[in-house]
């Protein structure tokens, strides 16, 4: 790993000052930070802070007011379209089609990224299988408790196998229990090769990143693995750094 | 195109799993076409006429014969003078005629010099103002054919309709407000409950361009017009009668540009709401209401305040309305259609246009 790490492909995102502003609001102000491949990136924040306007950003959903970027290789000024198909995404809420089974939500967003249908069908056979949850497939995913549904849906997201992964605060309202299995299914995807962003709440979530960034009031306050995050800050847990850092913050809920 | 393909699917699956969608889609058509055809009629079928005779002669009975036998009325016999107000009050009786005191004496003052009194009155209940009018129009042909000469009284052709069916006039209207009502209300419904669920997000972080997401959106519920098309203009032909004596390839060549009109103000209303009741009601609001007042369905454009008339004619529904009347009851060509053809196809590329746009802006 070390001796990729100082080439300049190992790094999935690389972002400059990048800024977005509504009007005289700046949401984002200035980011900059890299991500490595393969790595687990917290990116955390209060409510507010600017982190879903930075990751749609990222996503190719909205377009920097200034600043340079990019992601997998693609300009985020410019090449918006050539990210999307090669990212996977994930939000809080979603919880794929509800009037769909297991099996039609995983064949549409294999057809959405153009994977191919036999392609498809033997991923999510395997995928299923790992998940122990085979007997499901033809399951509608609307009966299903919202943990799996959280597990398909991270499932799905990595179904077309994308570089990098953005997950937008995965695990709201999940219980613990299956926090840990979905924190397992994102440590096998990343012992893979994929690179997981993510955004949480949870502080003990911070923990299992590789690297925390903390944004306060639209900038990056702080960036670094929770370990020294820790010591720099004189703390004991994640949870005291982020409260000594957002005690500062003008926005908030 | 996979990914296209895969989007149809899904939102033909969505269509397919939800009953409430399939009914409103499916049945709603024909159970307005059949409610219309044969329940709500404008025609007035059964009046109920008491008569007041102060004195019978011959040509009275004459007269009340003729009433009696007239399918179109009910006759309830003689009553008092002083009880016309009761009976009509009491909602039994529609209308009362009364014949004057020396009717004969009269009529025969007509015959001779051309003028002369009143013979009779009629007392209608004009409480609903359509079966007073259209009930006093009855009364005058049968009862003063008896004292006209026959050359007063005019010969009415009807033509395109000669039994005044009025399901004929609502089978158009109908279709301007069913297509409508799928394309419209359900499309900007079904866009707007993935903005409200947020799968929309999803699908926009996709590789998929955004046009193709809302195109694949519109696919299954134009299939499904088709559909509806297809079955009204058989329930009209064949259960309503309705002579379809038009081009049956411009019925459906309106049509179709209609639907698409329709898919348009669809998109055009999930351009500017957020959630699907907001959807749901700004499309009441919009669609639904004009085209019930304002598109001749109901109340004729004529008819309108000098106001309204102008506001009329921005409203698809009404040249799509007017073109179907055209080819289906007056059985005229295509070129007779040509006028509405051609605003219906100005308006569908100005509201796509809009749409369009908007939905665009609406991404950034």
């Amino acid at each position: 790993m070390s001796n990729i790490e100082s080439t300049h492909n190992s790094y999935i995102i690389q972002v400059k000052d990048l800024t977005k502003q509504f009007g005289t609001f700046t949401a984002v102000d200035h980011i900059t930070f890299d991500v490595r491949r393969g790595e687990i990136f917290g990116f955390l924040g209060a409510n507010g802070a600017g982190k879903t306007t930075a990751m749609r950003m990222l996503c190719g959903l909205s377009f920097p007011t200034s600043g340079s970027g990019t992601v997998a290789g693609f300009d985020v000024m410019r090449q918006g379209e050539k990210i999307k198909s090669h990212i996977g995404y994930m939000s809080q809420r979603f919880s794929l089609y509800d009037d769909l089974t297991v099996m039609e939500n995983m064949q549409l967003f294999g057809g959405i990224y153009r994977v191919g249908k036999k392609e498809v069908y033997s991923r999510a056979t395997e995928m299923l299988q790992k998940l122990e949850f085979s007997s499901e497939r033809d399951t509608l995913v609307g009966s299903l408790p919202l943990g799996w549904k959280q597990k398909l849906a991270f499932a799905v997201a990595t179904l077309h196998r994308p570089e990098i992964v953005f997950l937008d605060e995965p695990t709201g309202g999940v219980d613990p229990i299956t926090r840990r299995q979905f924190w397992e299914m994102i440590y096998q995807a990343s012992s893979e090769g994929t690179t997981i962003f993510v955004t949480t709440h949870y502080m003990d979530e911070a923990e299992y990143c590789h690297r925390v960034s903390m944004m306060v009031d639209g900038q990056i306050k702080a960036l670094d693995t929770p370990t020294k995050l820790k010591q720099q800050y004189n703390a004991t847990s994640m949870d005291e750094v982020f409260r000594t850092l957002a005690r500062g913050a003008k926005r908030g809920d | 195109m996979t990914g296209f393909l895969s989007f149809v699917k899904k939102e033909t699956l969505h269509i397919l799993r939800d009953p409430r969608t399939m009914l409103i889609a499916l049945l709603m058509p024909v159970v307005q076409i059949l409610l219309f055809g044969f329940a709500i009629s404008t025609e007035v079928n059964n009046i109920n006429v008491a008569v007041v005779v102060p004195h019978w002669s011959e040509s009275v009975r004459q007269s009340v014969e003729k009433l009696s036998s007239n399918p179109y009325i009910t006759y309830q016999g003689a009553i008092e003078a002083g009880e016309i107000d009761q009976h009509l009050r009491s909602g039994k009786t529609d209308a009362v005629v009364v014949f004057a005191h020396d009717y004969d004496k009269v009529l025969n003052e007509w015959k001779l010099n051309g003028n002369g009194e009143t013979a009779m009155q009629f007392v209608m209940d004009a409480s609903n103002t359509n079966i007073a009018q259209v009930g006093a129009g009855y009364l005058t042909n049968i009862l003063a054919a008896n004292q006209m000469s026959s050359a007063m009284i005019p010969e009415t052709h009807m033509l395109f309709n000669p039994q005044m069916k009025s399901a004929f006039n609502f089978v158009p209207g109908i279709m301007g407000m069913v297509f409508i009502l799928i394309c419209g209300i359900l499309t900007s419904v079904s866009i707007v409950r993935e903005k409200e669920t947020e799968t929309m997000d999803v699908l926009l972080v996709s590789p998929v361009r955004p046009l193709r997401i809302i195109l694949a959106k519109m696919v299954p519920y134009f299939i499904l017009s088709c559909i509806n098309l297809t079955s009204v203009l058989l329930l009209a032909r064949y259960v309503l009668e309705v002579p379809m004596s038009g081009n049956l390839g411009a019925i459906i060549v309106v049509s179709l540009v209609y639907i698409a009109l329709a898919l348009a103000l669809g998109l055009l209303v999930s351009t500017i709401a957020k959630k699907q009741v907001v959807a749901l009601l700004i499309s009441a609001a919009i669609m639904l209401m004009p085209i019930v007042f304002l598109s001749g369905i109901i109340f004729p454009v004529e008819n309108m305040p000098s106001v309204l008339q102008p506001l009329s004619s921005i409203i698809p529904a009404r040249w799509y309305i007017d073109a179907m009347r055209k080819l289906m009851i007056q059985g005229i060509g295509f070129i007779g259609v040509l006028k509405d053809f051609i605003i219906l196809c100005i308006m569908t590329v100005v509201i796509i246009g809009i749409a369009l746009k908007n939905f665009k802006d609406k991404l950034e």
